[in-house]
């Protein structure tokens, strides 16, 4: 071996390489390579990751859920927080930036060692960083309604699904107002899924599609659309628009001469807050399908709008349902936890472990705003009443229509040839058995 | 419309509609680009924070209309001057040192831009605001099959008389004559005896004033947030690059834009009409790189 520069610049090089892989062969998981860590120490405190949008046009409906969890929070660690150690956020601003939103995930993961992560509105959020949480086996609380069609072992979800909103909404719109309907969505896939719902009802209902319209994300011109709208005539339109384009929606709407009494808009993400936002001129008279009202009349939902509006974090003056399936997350994690740490002490908890031991949690109707749910032990969405609200012209919610039973997730409700979720992954037909699918 | 199709079949009421609403979409984008125009074909500056001058009118429009009590149709006005304040002042402790440098002004108003919206955001905080107007700006008139919302009537019409004022401006005073001739070149309108530092600062201002004007109407069309700027940027520099940096290429540019964008979503849907839009906007720009109308001016 000739002793010069190149020769040892190789050999270095090399040497050190094998010097920091050799760990790798060992162990499993890169977090584990230097040493294998636990999650949760005791007397340390618990950590979580928030992961919402505090600034852009999606801090609209996002911005209230970190607010919401800084709440629960607070209120959990004054009750002596989970096996007597307190919770401590790491509150992140994902800048309703979808780069930002998986970065970050990365970085609440590996770095600041969070042992679940509450976080995402839009669906396309969520399945950015979903490749992320799923590679790493961690654990994503998902506190918004979503479209379903995924089976991850990873995820908890305390919002409903299509088969727990729409599938009553349409059928009511559909009822009261008439048959034609017109579908009109931000594009991307939750609307898009949702509305391959909405048809599946729109047709057991007797309804008629009369068109189906997608706006960019974030986008405000909706004249084209309402010119199609006025063309076409529907007797309700199906609204899947989200964020701040919403706000603008509803705005033409109006300012084009539309009238709500004729032409309702039904939708399953216009609030309180983006009612707030747009002017109650501009919202009342139209629909929402939601498990939670602001106006709704039980002690815990009134302890729970007055303690929040008067606390800090209350200083966007409504309470609307993104941030009360929030605010349950908060509360299944604090029972999974529990439970996870009884089964297996600890040190041993893993995000997999919290989230294995999660099927089943109930929060009752003296936590739970909207009343009793429970997290079904196969598929890990939430068990809960929907209920239908028209807005008042003081931006209050009426509910028109509320169900009497609590009504069953069901993911796959309109692809019953893919299978069933389960706890282990989706199983089809066949009996084989996928994970992680998203 | 039929279902499944991509196309939208051809219905003559509703397509005369859509030529109306084009009209209403090319003056939104006009009245964006206006001030842009004006600080790109005078100075030279490519002005990043022109988007957070709309957000700033926006705020303003609020502002005014919260605390003071002042009913919208002064709040236009008035952030206009608000605006066009905040320009000057931006203008002479920045803007000024980097005439020579056009790639440091780049950044410098990119850098302008991040501290405006954060700056916003820190003292109205990220939820949006609501701006209340006359409720005869909420309704529509309607003359047989056509319709027309009252507000897009007003923001044609305003963007129309500021058009006209901005001609008369340039063509018919003095003023004018001075900018014209900075324009053309600065150091010889200089030795002409014309102050081309004020010129420039002038002009800066009432760029930004222009688009604190287009930012009040706006914010009562869509909604006012910290990032509200940003949708409209794209737009307004597209006008100014078509437009070739005068007046009357940004009006044509505006209008073409405006109209095509109407039409294309009226035959498809907006996503796919943005999608032809830029690619028509990427062939002109390579057959005319200079843009429609040119001002008569050495190459900067």
């Amino acid at each position: 071996m000739r002793a010069d520069r190149r020769s040892f610049m190789k050999a270095a090089t090399l040497g050190a390489a094998a010097a920091v892989a050799a760990p790798y062969g060992f162990v499993k998981s890169i977090n584990q390579a230097w040493g294998a860590q636990s999650w949760l120490k005791k007397g340390e405190p618990i950590k979580i990751g928030l992961l919402f949008s505090l600034s852009g046009g999606l801090a609209v409906p996002e911005e209230d859920s970190t607010l919401v969890m800084q709440y629960a929070i607070d209120e959990i660690n004054k009750a002596g927080g989970i096996a007597g150690s307190p919770i401590q956020p790491v509150i992140v601003d994902a800048k309703s930036d979808f780069n930002v939103y998986s970065e970050k995930t990365k970085e609440l993961i590996l770095r600041d060692r969070v042992v679940a992560i509450f976080g995402c509105y839009t669906s396309a959020s969520r399945k950015a960083i979903l490749p992320t949480v799923m590679a790493q086996n961690h654990l994503l609380y998902y506190p918004t309604c979503y479209e379903g069609a995924e089976c991850t072992q990873n995820t908890i979800c305390t919002g409903p699904l299509a088969n727990q909103h729409s599938k009553d909404l349409i059928p009511f719109m559909v009822q009261q107002f008439g048959k034609k309907v017109f579908f009109v969505g931000s594009n991307y896939v939750w609307p898009k899924e949702s509305n391959k719902n909405a048809k599946v009802w729109l047709q057991k209902a007797g309804g008629e599609l009369l068109g189906e319209e997608y706006i960019p994300l974030g986008g405000s011109e909706f004249g084209p659309v309402l010119n199609k709208i006025r063309e076409a005539q529907p007797s309700f339109i199906f609204s899947t628009v989200v964020g701040a384009s919403d706000i603008a929606f509803h705005k033409q709407f109006k300012q084009e001469g539309f009238k709500v009494d004729s032409m309702p808009i039904a939708s399953l993400t216009t609030g309180e807050i983006e009612t707030r936002a747009m002017g109650n001129e501009f919202g009342a008279g139209h629909f929402l399908s939601a498990p939670y009202f602001q106006g709704l009349d039980n002690p815990t939902n009134h302890k729970f709008v007055e303690g929040f509006l008067k606390s800090k974090y209350g200083k966007n003056g409504t309470t609307h349902y993104n941030m009360e399936e929030t605010y349950l997350s908060a509360y299944v994690f604090k029972y999974g936890l529990e439970k996870a740490i009884a089964k297996v002490g600890l040190e041993e908890v893993t995000p997999r472990a919290i989230r294995d031991n999660t099927g089943g949690v109930r929060v009752e109707d003296a936590v739970s705003p909207e009343g009793l749910i429970w997290i079904d032990d196969q598929n890990f969405n939430t068990w809960l009443k929907p209920k239908i609200g028209q807005c008042q012209a003081d931006g209050s919610f009426k509910i028109v229509k509320a169900s009497a039973e609590h009504v069953a997730p069901d993911p796959y409700s309109i692809y019953p040839d893919l299978g069933t979720c389960t706890a282990d992954g989706l199983k089809a037909p066949d009996g084989k058995v996928r994970k992680s699918v998203i | 419309m039929a279902i499944g199709s991509f196309f939208t079949t051809f219905e003559w009421s509703a397509f005369i509609n859509a030529l109306i609403l084009g009209i209403s979409i090319a003056s939104i984008w006009l009245i964006a680009a206006l001030g842009l125009t004006i600080i790109y074909g005078a100075a030279g500056v490519i002005n990043m924070a022109h988007g957070e001058f709309i957000m700033l009118g926006a705020y303003s429009s609020y502002m005014l209309q919260n605390f003071l009590g002042l009913p919208f149709v002064l709040c236009v006005p008035a952030s206009f001057l608000i605006v066009a304040a905040v320009g000057l002042v931006l203008e002479r402790g920045l803007i000024r040192y980097l005439y020579k440098r056009p790639l440091d002004t780049l950044l410098a108003t990119f850098g302008v831009s991040l501290v405006l919206m954060q700056g916003v955001r820190l003292i109205f905080g990220s939820d949006p605001k609501y701006i209340a107007v006359p409720p005869i700006f909420t309704s529509n008139i309607q003359f047989g099959f056509v319709n027309i919302s009252v507000f897009r009537l007003v923001v044609l019409l305003v963007t129309m008389a500021i058009v006209a004022a901005l001609w008369a401006l340039f063509y018919r005073t003095r003023f004018g004559v001075q900018v014209r001739a900075v324009m053309q070149d600065k150091e010889m309108a200089a030795s002409f005896g014309v102050n081309s530092d004020r010129i420039y600062m002038l002009t800066f201002a009432l760029g930004a004033g222009l688009a604190g004007l287009a930012g009040s109407l706006f914010g009562v069309l869509n909604i006012v947030l910290p990032t509200m700027g940003t949708a409209y940027v794209v737009q307004a520099f597209l006008v100014v690059v078509v437009g070739g940096g005068t007046l009357a290429g940004s009006v044509a540019a505006g209008g073409a834009t405006g109209e095509l964008q109407s039409i294309f979503a009226y035959f498809t849907n907006d996503t796919f009409a943005r999608f032809v839009l830029f690619v028509l906007i990427v062939v002109f720009l390579r057959i005319r790189p200079q843009g429609l109308f040119t001002p008569a001016a050495k190459r900067r």
